[in-house]
């Protein structure tokens, strides 16, 4: 690995590791079964720097803004390198957001350049909202040969051979404009400075190494902070190899496990819980004998994996389930949202460790990863080295607003100092996520901190600690909410919990259902029980990776009435 | 070559089949993800069985916006 100590850029790091590395392989693309494109270092560097030069001949300048709004694949990181390589800020952008989402963001970060594919641009250059914006430049890949560009320039024609000049930045520079998920009206671009991912870099590689031979397959998309992170700027700084497939459908991504034989692949938990209810399903249709015998076997596995992993131990116990992931996979990373402690245990115990930890874009991708030392299901982990983490106004049961002061945290919000006074406060970034560390100095979240209920009894409940209750319930998705939270009141009295949900479809809203909820509420202790349910028959709206946007579903609901809305229990 | 019309039909009769719904229960305009309350990975799957029945690929960013079979349809119909 590159010793980042010593550098004050990305644009630096990466310059050097295409040199260090320069015959490893670095990238891989496939579509289906097809491998597109297999290139070196050495190769990357003779794609981007062509690139990068006829940006600078187009104007692009030191600092400029550049935008990526692409589908995960080798251009999408060649163009990062020729942004970076030119000194420029990186705006990566979620390419399923709506034509109108992508013209507000590139006007609010100011981007020059734009970089993307033709099926995007073709929905982006209809879209009125273009006219308000002048973009320098617009380069667009995978054009059939007669399409209408529409201003834009073809992606293999746009390059110059003569060498581009490297232009190094400072530390404390801002390498890109990160949009964290919720494109309310108020868009929040976190300014990652270069220190930013130098710092989180080094920790997180600490803890979960890569090296030349390593094969990251990239399936989150690219300008997630945790994908940039763990599928192109640690991997480089490794040497390892980065696979893209051009294809989600499920079954060319678990070819693509055994094909690549892949090292690490970061899911966010509903592709997770989807892989865990496929292999259920397998495990079930095995005859009562074999069955039997490989339950014994998890058995085993479990009880010598308990203090640490012992990967080569259980590829050979558990020698079919991790050949179908290849037979080589280290951990599965899993973030974006909060995972079900069942899910994380349940591929443990087949002996695939499931890096699980908590961060957010503001703090740079991660700020507690669970270290496998031993392996806790039922935390987020401990603080990366470098992370200073404290609880902010703990109530009576320890938990709290969960503080973070680190070199990773972002140096504030694009053109709002307001809220970014607001949520940096004395060097301190304020998560608005609520936690507790327990003995062993593992962090526990609990909830955000405005979505909260305080009992009667002086107790704080937080929904999605009761959410684990409903774990599995027959039905599409469900959220708990404080009642009070969706519909406010003026009051700190009668404070409840709601279980809203959505019924699968022609499903009915059955006295059997009602009564599971009843058995699964009674469970719990009772003053952290939900009061009553509420449906809603529409998909609960998500962020790009899959998280619920509870805000925004609040305010979906609020506009029930609540009287009629909530069906007591 | 089958026209727009049977093509579509032939989407709605794949659909109803891939996810056990009584023949004629969806129409075109359908949103898919509201009527049948799929996932977008659900999505994914009901595409290879279109692409195995019209024989044809369907990249997976010709789904980008799309949310209806009649959309659906014509996106498979321009590649028939």
């Amino acid at each position: 690995m590159l010793d980042l100590a010593k550098y004050s850029s990305i644009g630096a790091a990466l310059q050097d590791a295409v040199e260090k590395f320069a015959s490893e392989t670095c990238l891989i693309e496939a579509d289906r079964e097809r491998e597109k494109d297999r290139l070196t270092y050495s190769e990357f560097k003779r794609r981007a720097l062509p690139l990068a030069r006829a940006m600078q001949d187009a104007g692009f300048s030191p600092a400029d803004r550049a935008s990526i709004v692409m589908t995960n694949q080798s251009k999408w990181l060649i163009s990062a390198y020729a942004i970076f390589y030119s000194g420029g800020v990186l705006v990566p952008l979620d390419y399923k957001l709506t034509p109108a989402e992508h013209w507000q963001l590139l006007q609010h970060s100011g981007a020059k350049v734009l970089i993307t594919e033709y099926p995007i641009w073709r929905q982006l250059s209809a879209s009125p909202a273009r006219d308000a914006i002048t973009l320098q430049t617009i380069v667009v890949t995978d054009a059939p040969p007669n399409a209408d560009l529409s201003g834009a320039q073809r992606w293999e024609e746009f390059h110059s051979n003569a060498k581009p000049a490297f232009v190094s930045r400072e530390r404390k520079d801002v390498a890109s404009i990160v949009y964290s998920s919720g494109t309310g009206g108020r868009p929040k671009g976190c300014m990652m400075t270069h220190e930013n991912y130098l710092e989180q870099c080094v920790a997180l590689t600490t803890l979960y190494p890569f090296w030349p031979g390593v094969r990251y397959l990239s399936i989150l998309p690219t300008n997630h902070a945790i994908d940039f992170m763990v599928g192109f700027f640690g991997p480089f700084t490794c040497g390892a190899s980065v696979v893209h497939l051009r294809t989600l459908r499920p079954e060319f991504v678990r070819e693509a496990f055994t094909k690549y034989k892949i090292t690490y692949v970061s899911l966010v938990p509903l592709v997770l819980k989807n892989l865990q209810k496929g292999l259920l399903v397998r495990f079930e249709e095995l005859p009562a004998g074999k069955r039997k015998i490989f339950n014994a076997l998890v058995t085993i596995n479990k009880a010598l994996t308990k203090s640490r992993p012992r990967l080569w131990l259980s590829r050979r116990l558990l020698k079919q389930v991790h050949a179908a992931f290849g037979g080589e996979l280290q951990a599965i990373i899993v973030g974006g949202a909060f995972t079900e402690p069942q899910t994380l245990q349940f591929f443990y115990d087949l002996g695939i460790p499931v890096a699980n930890g908590y961060g957010l874009t503001e703090a740079g991708t991660a700020i507690t990863v669970n270290d496998l030392k031993p392996f806790r299901a039922d935390t987020v982990g401990k603080p990366l080295p470098g992370m200073e983490v404290k609880i902010i106004d703990p109530a009576s049961d320890g938990v709290g607003e969960v503080y973070v002061r680190s070199k990773t945290v972002m140096s504030g919000y694009l053109n709002d100092p307001e809220l970014t006074a607001e949520t940096i406060v004395d060097g301190w970034l304020r998560t608005g996520d609520l936690g507790q560390f327990d003995a062993q100095g593992h962090l526990h979240l609990s909830g955000r901190k405005k979505n909260m209920i305080v009992t009667e009894e002086g107790k704080n409940i937080y929904p999605e600690d009761i959410e684990s209750a409903f774990e599995s319930l027959p039905v599409k998705e469900f959220c708990v909410f404080a009642a009070n939270y969706v519909w406010p009141q003026r009051s700190m009295l009668g404070e409840q919990l709601v279980l809203a949900i959505h019924l699968e479809n022609q499903q009915t809203f059955t006295e059997e259902l009602k009564k599971e909820i009843t058995q699964r509420n009674n469970r719990l202790l009772n003053y952290k029980r939900i009061h009553g349910i509420v449906l809603f028959n529409e998909d609960f709206p998500r962020t790009a990776s899959l998280k619920i946007k509870r805000n925004d579903l609040a305010t979906l609901l609020a506009k029930l009435d609540r009287d009629h809305a909530i069906l007591a229990l | 070559m089958p026209t727009l019309k049977n093509t579509t039909q032939e989407v709605l009769t794949l659909a109803e089949q891939h996810f056990k719904l009584a023949p004629g229960s969806l129409s075109p305009g359908d949103d898919f993800f509201k009527k049948l309350g799929i996932d977008s990975l659900q999505t994914l799957e009901l595409l290879s069985r279109l692409e195995n029945h019209f024989n044809i690929e369907l990249p997976d960013y010709e789904l980008q916006g799309v949310s209806d079979f009649k959309t659906l349809a014509e996106r498979i119909q321009s590649r028939l």
